[in-house]
C-alpha cells in the first residue's frame, strides 16, 4: 500500500532500502581516503562547463567561457514544477 | 541550471513559465543531471539529488564575485542581485578607486578608500544612508 507522499520543494528521492547500516560503515572506513571537496571562492575563476541547454525552442549546448566579455549570473535551483 | 532535462526544461517553459513571463524565459535553461557542475560550484547536494538554490555572479573575465546559496523552500531576491551587479560594475568601472559602502544603491555616496579615510569613514557615511 503507497503512502502519499508529503511534498515539498525539493525532489523527492528514493534510495536503497536495508543496506543504510553497511553503508555507513563501509564510508567510515573510506573517510581517510576521501577526496576533499574544494569550497568554491570568490575572487577566482569560475569553474568553466559546457551542458545542455533549452533556449527560445531550441535544444542546444552552452559553455560558460562563450560569456567572456560579458558579466553572467549563474542560477542554480532545485527543480523545474516546484514551487519556489 | 537544474538537474532536470532539456525536456523538462522546454515543458515547464511552455506550460508554466510562458504564463508568467511573456515570451517564457529569454536566457537558456540548464540541464545539469547528475549534479556535476552543480557539485564543481559546491551547491550539488548528494542526498537530495537536487542543486540548492545557489546563485553566483561572475564578471567579464570569468572572476566570481558574489554567490548566495539557500536551502530550496526559500526564494531569492532579484532587485539585491541587480544591486550587487551594478555596484561591482561600478568597483570595476573606477578601477577600484571606488568601493559602494553597505546598502549602496546607484547615485548613492560612495567610498574612496585611502590612509585618509581611515576612522574617518563616519565622517561620509551615516547608518542611515543603508536604507533607500
Amino acid at each position: 500500500m503507497t503512502e502519499k507522499a508529503k511534498v515539498g520543494c525539493a525532489r523527492p528521492t528514493g534510495g536503497l532500502v536495508g543496506q543504510a547500516k553497511e553503508q555507513t560503515e563501509a564510508t567510515q572506513d573510506q573517510q581517510p581516503f576521501q577526496e576533499v571537496r574544494k569550497m568554491i571562492q570568490v575572487g577566482k575563476p569560475a569553474p568553466d562547463f559546457a551542458s545542455p541547454a533549452y533556449h527560445k525552442g531550441d535544444f542546444t549546448s552552452v559553455k560558460l567561457s562563450d560569456y567572456m566579455g560579458k558579466w553572467v549570473v549563474l542560477c542554480f535551483y532545485p527543480g523545474d514544477f516546484t514551487f519556489v | 541550471m537544474s538537474v532536470d532535462s532539456v525536456f523538462v526544461h522546454k515543458m515547464w517553459n511552455d506550460c508554466e513559465l510562458a504564463k508568467m513571463v511573456k515570451g517564457g524565459i529569454p536566457f537558456p535553461m540548464l540541464s545539469d543531471s547528475g549534479g556535476k557542475v552543480g557539485s564543481a560550484y559546491g551547491i550539488y547536494d548528494e542526498d537530495a539529488g537536487v542543486e540548492n538554490r545557489g546563485r553566483f555572479i561572475i564578471d567579464p573575465e570569468g572572476i566570481i564575485h558574489a554567490y548566495e546559496v539557500l536551502t530550496p523552500p526559500v526564494g531569492r531576491r532579484v532587485d539585491e542581485t541587480l544591486r550587487q551587479i551594478q555596484a561591482y560594475q561600478h568597483v570595476r568601472k573606477t578601477n577600484g578607486g571606488e568601493a559602494t559602502p553597505s546598502g549602496w544603491r546607484p547615485g548613492k555616496p560612495v567610498l574612496k578608500p585611502g590612509p585618509d579615510l581611515v576612522g574617518n569613514v563616519w565622517k561620509v557615511w551615516k547608518t542611515s544612508m543603508e536604507n533607500d
